[in-house]
């Protein structure tokens, strides 16, 4: 089987968000990068589903030359080779274009990206993929296998979960527990340096939507503590003043 | 021209997030002069359910009753809504952001030629372009997005605008759509539901339980809590890994991104990615024996003590209250 993962270069979960240029930038400064926490269940799936049927896994990123060392790190943990469109990912369905593209011209047959990515928390680069390649979507997609050209998943929905199964191909937005990630070994690594590692150029340019500024929260006042021997207090303040109750 | 609105409903009963949508998109109607707001509900949900759109701002509510359209499914669900977008005459649809909500929404963008922005938290500023304010970095940060498209979706985040509860009545209109075999690709084999539970990410109140709770047996006191503050329950991602709580109950970064007025987290010691699902939420109650968790930092009240000791007062507290 033909399978393409989708992956995104974002700031590690624990880091602190800053902005420069007069707020137009995002401040790389002393931010790690990492595979989007969903994107890597999506490829920890993906490396199984190829252990388990053969075949080959791509994974693909749109983003500029810094984003490589996360295709290396997916290239360790277990894809074949890596494609890289060589832009800056601002807009959702430029990106969109950019995947559809690829897919259409490879004819993969399980896409899996992750539900959302951290930085944009879009959700929507897998519905529009599936809907630019007239392929069904799914997410968030907790529980995939494969029986011949039946795919077998289980989504959640608010409050618990539903059984679905669908045909090959197609695309899902994975989340836990599909997988559990995976950490590459020292082969993996190895073996990564030398895996082909493309970087083609965008298709399109069309962008739906710009970011003009970013903007941070403003900042929290301090904690108002309570005597844990006073509970009654911390209800009349959440009654009183903060009127929550 | 008018303002569409997709509703989503749940065990019978419309969403009150999707009901804040409607409420947005009144005001968004009201300040931009974009004539009628117009909800729409899919499959089988009762008239009186719809007619909440209402109250909430709407001047009419559709209904296209085909019962295969009740479950959640994706193609369908967009097929649906950009046939009545096109024969409304639509120029924006407004929808609240969820993972169904998202994914609908992504289709239709690329099937309307329209521009989608997800996680919306304000109007839009239209002095000079048209700019909306959304929250990225799960919560850490806002981006002010300027939207190119004549035809625009806007995902809005919950609890981000007021529900509107004064609206006239609105007329509820039944409506039908042709769907294709296409749109039903997935087929759905079984649901696993918990009834009558109030959903945790619509929730107004919600109480969480961490790893200091030591066992799934100690629960209970979670439980009684919530009981008595009408609020559902969450937990930390340890907590639904070792397999103490379902999995849809895991709040954060990588888990469910709650929005409610009070969060009440026992025995959680507030590392950044929990933190990254509750930082939209009104007004925060941390319990930690701990005084330096750093939850502590992100609370706005806070109890320095054992959970076993306190959470039994506070309930018996809660209900002295009443
Ligand atoms: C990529 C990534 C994504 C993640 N996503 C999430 C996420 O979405 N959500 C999430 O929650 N975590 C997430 N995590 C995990 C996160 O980093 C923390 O490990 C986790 O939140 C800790 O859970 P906890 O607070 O329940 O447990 P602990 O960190 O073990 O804290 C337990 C707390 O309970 C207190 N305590 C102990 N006994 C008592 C008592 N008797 N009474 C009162 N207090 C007591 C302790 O003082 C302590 O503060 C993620 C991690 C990574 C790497
Ligand atoms: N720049 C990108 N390159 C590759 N895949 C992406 C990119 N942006 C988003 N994706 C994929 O689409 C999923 C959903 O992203 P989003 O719609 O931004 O929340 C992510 O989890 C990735 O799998």
């Amino acid at each position: 089987m033909k399978i393409l993962v989708c992956i995104t270069h974002v700031p590690d979960t624990t880091s602190k968000i800053q902005f420069t240029d007069n707020n137009t930038k995002f401040d790389k400064n002393g931010v790690q990068f990492i595979i989007g926490p969903y994107d890597d269940y999506a490829l920890a799936r993906a490396v199984e589903l190829k252990e388990q049927l053969g075949g080959s896994l791509t994974v693909l990123n749109v983003g500029e030359a810094d984003t490589e060392p996360t295709l290396r790190k997916a290239l360790a943990i277990g894809a074949d080779d890596a494609i890289r469109v060589n832009a800056h990912p601002t807009d959702s369905l430029f990106v969109a274009n950019q995947i559809a593209h690829i897919a259409k011209s490879n004819g993969y047959e399980l896409i899996l990206m992750g539900r959302e990515s951290i930085d944009f928390n879009g959700g929507m680069v897998h519905g529009m993929v599936g809907e630019i390649l007239g392929m069904p979507s799914f997410s968030p997609v907790m529980k995939l296998e494969i029986d011949g050209d039946t795919v077998k998943m289980a989504r959640e929905i608010e409050g618990g979960k539903e059984q679905l199964e669908a045909k090959l191909p197609l695309i899902a937005g994975c989340q836990e527990p599909i997988a559990e990630w995976k950490i590459p070994n020292m082969r993996g690594i190895m073996s990564a340096r030398t895996k082909p590692l493309q970087v083609v150029d965008p298709v399109s340019d069309e962008v739906a939507t710009s970011v003009s500024n970013f903007q941070l929260p403003p900042a929290k006042g301090a904690v108002k503590l309570i005597d844990k021997d006073n509970v009654e207090e911390l209800v009349k303040l959440l009654k009183n003043e903060a009127k929550v109750l | 021209m008018s303002v569409l609105v997709y509703l989503e409903h749940a065990d019978g009963a419309v969403k009150k997030s999707s009901l804040e949508a409607v409420s947005y998109a009144k005001a968004l109607s009201d300040k931009l002069g974009a004539g009628d707001v117009v909800a729409v509900g899919l499959g089988s949900i009762v008239n009186d359910e719809l007619a909440k759109a209402g109250t909430a701002g709407a001047s009419k509510v559709l209904h296209v009753s085909d019962e295969r359209l009740t479950a959640g499914i994706i193609q369908a669900h967009a097929s649906a809504m950009a046939e009545v977008y096109k024969n409304v005459g639509a120029s924006t649809l407004v929808l609240a952001k969820s993972s169904l909500g998202d994914a609908v929404a992504a289709r239709l963008a690329v099937k309307l030629n329209a521009a989608l922005v997800s996680n919306v938290v304000e109007l839009p500023e239209t002095s000079a372009g048209y700019q909306v304010k959304r929250s990225i970095y799960t919560g850490k940060a806002f981006a002010i997005t300027e939207v190119t498209k004549e035809h625009k979706i806007l995902a809005v985040k919950k609890n981000a605008v007021d529900l509107k509860t004064d609206g006239a009545s609105a007329a509820v209109e039944a409506v039908s759509v042709n769907l294709s075999d296409a749109d039903f690709a997935g087929k759905i084999t079984a649901t696993d539901k918990a009834e009558g539970d109030i959903l945790l990410p619509e929730a107004d109140v919600v109480v969480s339980g961490g790893r200091g709770l030591k066992g799934p047996e100690n629960w209970g006191m979670i439980e009684t809590l919530a009981k008595e503050l009408g609020a559902a329950t969450g937990c930390s991602k340890p907590v639904s890994d070792i397999g103490w709580r379902p999995h849809h109950e895991h709040v954060g970064q990588t888990g469910v991104k709650v929005a409610p007025t009070l969060y009440v987290a026992v025995g959680i010691s507030g590392a950044i990615q929990h933190l990254a699902g509750v930082n939209s939420s009104k007004c925060i109650v941390v319990i930690n024996k701990d005084p330096e968790a750093p939850f502590f930092k992100a609370a706005d009240y806070g109890i320095v003590g054992d959970a076993f000791e306190v959470l039994p007062k506070l309930t018996e507290a809660v209900k002295a209250l009443k």
